[in-house]
């Protein structure tokens, strides 16, 4: 199992503030990683610095063997935890700019998704519920072919069926390869697809584990073992 | 559906005592195709990783093969079916008898109950 992404002694602030404080770990190819963790215990800043919208100047993370740049923005497919898209752009808007920003994009694989889950591309995202509004994103995320998926809170404000259809998008649509770090607070919906958590405290990793090896050794779920740390 | 799995115990044992129920039952038929790995994973909804490890199980314990390009197939083999079948029963019923000693009744006392 080769390494995809190493991340070695990762740090960062804002002003005096310690956002990350000496963050390591690994994700290799093929994995589906959950990162856990309270509001502004640094995981955004983490996936910032991994998806490249903050400047890692000590070079501290390598994906696929190289630092943050160019060359891995276009290996990481990145949903950011709001919808990233303004309420007066019609679905088939996103495709063409998904089309034009992104070679590994494919349309015709995102068209077909869409309406399996009955998504006219002909509608507006201000006008679409909430759900819909993700799993729209979710579907455009999934439809690159990149070696890296990264998932800023896909869950908030949905609804329980909702957050299933978009946990089976994930699943469907993720190359054999691929890796995915999906961070959220739905650790009950999740912990059954992930090969391992990682729990991020004040800046600091407090755990990161096998999911599957935790319940063999303690008869735990993950959502027990996060409410002992945090609790 | 997404699978009804306890997730205190290992999801990899789950999904094969869930196969092997599934075939036992004739959901899937002796000689039937098995879904691909993906499409069972996303039926379950559990990681890709665990289902390919249960059905690699399910191969190494004979109740499935594979062949190579087209896919995993149940066993043809009734006996070997009926085996698991005698298994799940046994193990459904000292779970059974288990609970009856937690609850303080005797095996003579729970049988009598059936």
């Amino acid at each position: 199992m080769s390494v995809l992404l190493e991340c070695k002694n990762l740090s960062h602030r804002y002003g005096k503030k310690v956002a990350l404080d000496d963050v390591s770990f690994q994700i290799e190819s093929g994995k589906i990683i959950g990162l856990f963790g309270p509001n502004g215990s640094g995981k955004t800043t983490l996936i910032k610095q991994i998806v490249g919208l903050l400047q890692d100047e000590k070079q501290a993370i390598k994906i696929d063997g190289e630092p943050v740049g160019e060359t891995t923005k276009a290996k990481v497919s990145y949903s950011p935890d709001r919808l990233a898209f303004k309420g007066d752009r019609k679905v088939s808007d996103l495709l063409d700019f998904y089309e034009l920003m992104y070679d590994d994009f494919d349309r015709g694989h995102a068209e077909e998704a869409l309406a399996g889950l009955g998504i006219d591309t002909g509608e507006y995202i201000g006008k679409m519920s909430k759900g819909t509004g993700e799993k729209t994103q979710i579907i455009l995320v999934m439809s690159r072919k990149a070696k890296l998926y990264v998932l800023d809170e896909p869950f908030a404000g949905i609804d329980p069926v909702a957050r299933e259809t978009v946990i089976r998008i994930m699943l469907q649509n993720m190359p054999e390869d691929a890796s995915l770090l999906l961070s959220t607070h739905h650790i009950q919906e999740t912990e059954q697809i992930l090969d391992k958590a990682i729990f991020i405290k004040e800046g600091k990793i407090v755990f990161q584990k096998s999911v599957e090896e935790m319940r063999e050794e303690s008869g735990r779920s993950l959502s027990e073992a996060y409410m002992e740390v945090f609790r | 559906m997404p699978w009804n799995l306890d997730s205190d115990r290992p999801i990899f044992l789950q999904i094969v005592e869930r196969l092997e129920s599934d075939i036992v039952s004739g959901k899937y038929a002796p000689g039937e195709k098995l879904p691909a790995v993906r499409e069972l994973a996303v039926e379950a909804a559990v990681n890709p990783n665990t289902m390919q490890k249960a059905c690699a199980e399910l191969e190494r314990i004979g109740l499935v093969y594979s062949q190579r390009t087209s896919g995993r197939f149940v066993t043809e083999d009734k006996k070997r079916i009926d085996q698991t079948r005698k298994d799940l029963a046994k193990k459904t019923a000292k779970a059974f008898l288990q609970k009856m000693e937690e609850l303080g009744i005797s095996r003579d006392e729970a049988l009598k109950l059936l």
